[in-house]
């Protein structure tokens, strides 16, 4: 095996400068594999046409270097570069539009539909005189930016929870609910009052309830969200972070956010972008992030970046009446006919990593470009479909990309790191949150940073926080814990665990449930109160062994999180939500148990105020009607009284 | 007496270590009945947790202790349980001698009255036997310590106990007549919780018939003895209040500490009056009715003292029972605090009218609430309103024991001025109501 990756890397350095020798081991792992699957079925023409798509992949990775030498050459000038956060090959526009669909076949049989939008202005928002010219960036977010002297802002709506065990890492992760995170620039004196009145407009803006974020649900964590831009202020007073794990998104957020693209949903990518599919979905999330990137490594200019991000998971087998057929046009009612004609590069890439020879599932129109990245620290290729080529649309000036599933077997490699949560214990007095955090790697230990944001009326008690891995008691090596104060601000618990190789790690800790004000239950308090995800940021072991030399092209959804170092990268996981049952009182009755406990306390009132004010005397029976009426009568008459 | 009660000593320590060792602990620790948010061990050990995480046990809102409670328990947070057997034991002690030098005087009084042929005739049924007398400082500390409502309060180590152990060492030494360490005492106590404040009348008047001294407003040494009063309680009161400023740092624990006390934003159930009637009260309402049910406590103070300014010990019960009736958080350490009087009170029993009554609804209700609180909150078959109901009904009996005890006790004392068969005007017997 080693020998014959060995002579394919040297066949393959003479061919091209691309480092295609992990497709290449993934191509011959799982040929071999298939092919004794292919054996089994006793059909030696399927055998003989898989061999002949590898060498036709060969013949294209090489069709694809030479399709783009500027670019690889480019980039081999700064290969040298430790860490790049955006592309640095082209001398940079003032502003620049982007634009990207991912698509990744899940082993589930979903299909995983990622869309990324990148607008790159040339500005600073932070100078006196106000920027007033815009070009592709969207004027309403420019203004907040300079108004609220935002450094970074990152914002998602997200509609289901990320199976991470079926689906693998998303791209970009989100917890259920609505998440707002922002760093604001040392200039902000008030940073409470901005958080507010921001969280106010993003509201307006975006049509949700984050006007419901206040003080009870911001926090300010001290390790887990470090600036993903430029920075150099990392003093967390300057950041807030808020989720409303209650929120439910759906069109109305949706066309605000599309109306952000600067061709709308006119043309481009972003006429895919149909709510009633996107909504019949497992999962559906749409972000935006905001922040300072530098332009060229050397990080001599700065621009803004606004990266609009939509990510959606088809459930095939609910809406493809059990044939898994896949097609652009069947999952958002659409097809494509151009690029935006503002952006500077519009691709479709399709993750063929685990289909390199086209058993498991058929693509067309085929593509010749193929490309590779390392996202997430796995290497993966991808058939690449540029849209600002004519050719990608053929004759009938249309792509509709289709996938047919030829077998559904397949086995997803586990993600390295994956984590779950639950309440234990039962009734509504007290309870247990239980958070599990699965190391998958086989050898390799690191530490995760644990970010526990809990309600004020969960008492969180500290005191029993325990953390075990392998049943032996795990320590902490750091810990943030800020108490609550009841309607004033939440727990907020932060912990760097050091996660044992192949294990799983759990984290409890015991709460106790308040009983509220009758006025501050929600509508169908029954139903229950939501506590949002812990949040997970770790930088895992990579898969991909150590390679300096990056000579290719990273796409955009591989760049968001700047990477330090190839050995490892940077991943956060989102927990499930909570959901948590309080005790309650009858709400039917406020009059009543003021009426009742008034009547309690004006009896101890009084009967001591009886006491306390009367004295004893001798009860002199007083005489009947009778005798009274008579005694009157008598009185009348002159007589004497009885 | 000694070898009686140390037996009782010994047995009511058995109980409890007895106890300690079995599974119960974690039970009746959070019973919501015996521990409050105030009081819960819980809430200590949080404190101390938070301390040793380097944050300030007052910066959140589980933590509500006086800063002395934490600075006891950082030494010995290990012993707790030889700690909350200890303070019962100083209260049962306390209890014991106060009641006992109480009872000396009483009788020496009664002799004295005895004496001066101030009592009527008939009223020897009424006056108190060295005899009956004998076994009641020992029933009392009896009342204390194998009270079911002590032992369970004892058992989830509510710090109640302790706060109950300070206020017995104020009655021991405002009755041995110490001026000096009764204000002591009663700054502690009133730095644990606020409202032992209202115990100064008392004091205040049991120390002043003490050392002769006559209730009037315009003599010079009744307003001398009263500021000399006040300037040790203050000044007691600022040193222990200081204290606790420089073991922590900061102010923080006030509003932590008496604002929470005050303002009740803790709505969890207890056996009070508060909870369920803030946690339905309109929002407009609200600080008009806490500023209601907080005076309610205070308010009764000043027209008792007046109307017992003859009986300081008896005004002292009184105090105690209104405290423990209408706190924000009570919780029944602080019932058996003032029921462990009831034995000094036996010569009432004559007078009581719905003794029988009273006590079977108590009864009744410490069983019940464990009951619906299991409905309400773990079987769900029962809402709040049925543990709110039994919390009304346990507060009616409550008051019904405290008002009759006050009834009896005026009663035998218009008996001993006027006799104890009255006869109307035309001879017959005669009956004696309230006007």
């Amino acid at each position: 095996m080693a020998a014959r990756r060995c002579l394919s890397s040297v066949l393959l350095f003479i061919l091209c400068t691309f480092s295609v020798f992990t497709i290449t081991r993934c191509q011959e792992t799982t040929l071999a594999g298939d092919n004794g699957a292919a054996a089994g079925d006793s059909s030696p023409a399927d055998t003989e046409a898989a061999e002949q798509t590898v060498e036709q992949t060969r013949w294209e990775a090489t069709e694809v270097t030479e399709a783009i030498p500027d670019e690889a050459a480019a980039d081999k000038q700064d290969s040298a570069a430790p860490e790049t956060v955006a592309p640095s090959f082209t001398p940079p526009p003032k502003d620049d539009f982007q634009e990207e669909l991912v698509i990744r076949p899940l082993h589930s049989g979903d299909i995983y539909a990622s869309f990324q939008f990148r607008t790159l202005w040339q500005t600073d928002f932070t100078r006196e005189n106000k920027v007033s010219h815009y070009g592709l960036f969207p004027k309403s977010l420019g203004q907040i930016i300079s108004k609220f002297s935002v450094r970074e802002l990152h914002i998602s709506f997200t509609q289901g929870y990320w199976r991470t065990m079926q689906w693998g890492q998303p791209f970009q992760p989100s917890p259920p609910g609505a998440e707002l995170w922002v760093w604001f620039q040392d200039s902000v004196t008030d940073v409470d009052g901005t958080w507010k009145e921001l969280a106010n407009v993003l509201s307006g803006i975006f049509c949700a309830s984050l006007n419901f974020i206040d003080s009870t649900n911001t926090v300010q964590p001290s390790a887990s969200f470090k600036p993903l831009g430029i920075a150099n202020v990392t003093d967390h007073q300057f950041l807030r972070y808020a989720t409303l794990p209650r929120e439910i998104v759906c069109t109305e957020n949706l066309t605000p956010w599309k109306k952000l693209l600067p061709c709308g949903t006119k043309a481009g990518l972003a006429v895919l972008l149909k709510s009633e599919k996107l909504f019949h979905s497992s999962f559906y999330s749409q972000a935006v992030h905001i922040r300072p990137v530098c332009e060229d490594w050397q990080c001599k200019t700065t621009s803004w970046e606004l990266r609009q991000t939509l990510n959606v998971v088809f459930d095939l087998h609910t809406s493809g009446q059990g044939k898994r057929e896949w097609s652009l046009f069947k999952m958002f009612s659409r097809t494509l006919t151009e690029a935006c004609p503002l952006a500077s590069t519009s691709k479709i890439y399709i993750d063929v990593t685990d289909n390199p020879q086209g058993e498991q599932f058929e693509l067309s129109p085929f593509t010749a470009l193929l490309t590779q990245a390392v996202v997430l620290g796995d290497r993966r290729t991808y058939s690449v479909y540029d849209l600002t080529q004519q050719i990608t649309f053929g004759s009938v000036r249309s792509l509709n990309l289709l996938i047919r599933w030829k077998s559904s077997e397949g086995d997803m490699l586990r993600p390295l790191l994956h984590a779950e949560r639950y309440v234990a214990g039962y009734g509504l007095q007290t309870g247990e949150i239980h958070t599990l955090m699965y190391n998958n790697h086989p050898y390799r230990s690191f530490p995760v940073l644990l970010l526990d944001s809990v309600p004020w009326y969960l008492r969180l008690y500290i005191h029993t926080l325990t953390v075990t891995s392998k049943g032996k008691d795990n320590k902490p090596s750091y810990i943030h814990y800020q108490p609550s104060k009841d309607r004033v601000r939440p727990h907020l618990l932060e912990m760097l665990v050091q996660l044992p190789p192949n294990s799983v790690t759990e984290v409890t800790v015991e709460f106790e449930r308040a009983l509220l004000k009758w006025t501050e239950y929600t509508p169908d308090p029954n139903h229950g109160f939501y506590v949002g995800s812990s949040v997970i940021s770790a930088l895992v072991p990579s898969i991909v062994a150590m390679d300096t030399n990056r000579t290719w092209e990273s796409p955009l959804f591989s760049s968001f999180f700047p990477c330090k170092e190839e050995s490892s990268y940077f991943v956060r996981i989102y927990t499930e939500p909570l959901l948590v049952n309080l005790p309650t009182p009858d709400f039917s009755m406020p009059y009543n148990v003021i009426c009742l406990t008034c009547t309690v306390v004006a009896v101890g009132y009084g009967s001591l105020y009886n006491l306390l004010t009367r004295s004893f005397q001798i009860e002199e029976p007083s005489p009947g009607l009778a005798k009274r009426l008579a005694n009157i009568i008598r009185k009348m008459r002159g007589v004497p009284p009885l | 007496m000694a070898a009686p009660l140390t037996l009782l000593l010994l047995v009511a320590v058995t109980i409890r270590a007895a106890l300690f060792r079995s599974c119960l602990t974690d039970l009746i620790a959070e019973r919501v009945e015996v521990v409050s948010p105030l009081t819960a061990w819980k809430r200590v050990v949080e404190g101390l947790a938070l301390l040793d995480l380097g944050v300030s046990p007052y910066s959140g809102d589980v933590f509500h202790e006086t800063p002395l409670i934490i600075y006891l328990f950082h030494f010995v947070v290990d012993y707790a349980e030889v700690t909350f057997m200890l303070a019962d034991v100083i209260t049962a002690v306390a209890l014991y001698m106060a009641v006992k030098d109480y009872n000396k005087q009483v009788f020496r009084k009664q002799k004295f009255a005895l004496e001066a042929d101030r009592y009527p005739l008939d009223c020897l049924e009424l006056i108190r036997s060295p005899k009956e007398m004998y076994y009641i400082p020992l029933k009392v500390a009896m009342f204390y310590l194998l009270n079911p409502f002590t032992i369970l309060s004892c058992v989830a180590k509510s710090t109640c106990g302790l706060n109950n152990a300070v206020i017995a060492l104020f009655i021991l030494s405002t009755i041995r007549g110490n001026v000096l360490l009764s204000a002591v005492f009663l700054s502690l106590s009133t730095y644990q919780s606020i409202y032992p404040l209202t115990l100064c009348a008392p004091a205040l008047l049991y120390l002043m018939q003490r050392q002769y001294i006559p209730v009037n407003f315009r003599r010079a040494s009744f307003w001398w003895f009263i500021t000399e009063y006040a300037f040790m309680y203050l000044g007691s009161l600022s040193v222990i209040v200081c204290l606790s400023f420089f073991l922590l740092g900061s102010w923080d624990y006030l509003p932590s500490v008496y604002g929470f006390i005050l303002s009740v934003p803790d709505l969890t159930p207890n056996i009070g009056l508060f909870w369920y009637f803030f946690a339905e009260m309109f929002e407009h309402f609200r600080l008009f009715f806490l500023c209601v049910f907080q005076i309610n406590v205070f308010f009764y103070t000043i027209p008792l003292s007046i109307k017992l300014k003859e009986h300081p010990v008896f005004l002292i019960f009184m105090q105690l029972a209104v405290i423990s009736i209408f706190k924000s958080y009570p919780t029944v350490g602080d019932i058996a605090l003032y029921m462990s009087f009831l034995p000094v009170w036996s010569h009432l029993h004559r007078f009581l009218r719905n003794i029988f009554l009273v006590s079977c609804v108590l009864l009744a209700c410490s069983a019940l609430f464990p009951v619906l609180w299991h409905l309400w909150i773990y079987a769900g078959s029962a809402n709040s309103n049925f543990y709110y109901a039994i919390t009304l009904l346990f507060n009616v009996a409550q008051i019904l024991l405290v008002s009759d005890y006050f009834y009896a006790f005026l009663r035998r004392e218009h008996h001993l001025t006027y006799g104890l068969y009255l006869k109307r005007k035309d001879g017959s017997e005669a009956t004696l109501i309230l006007k």
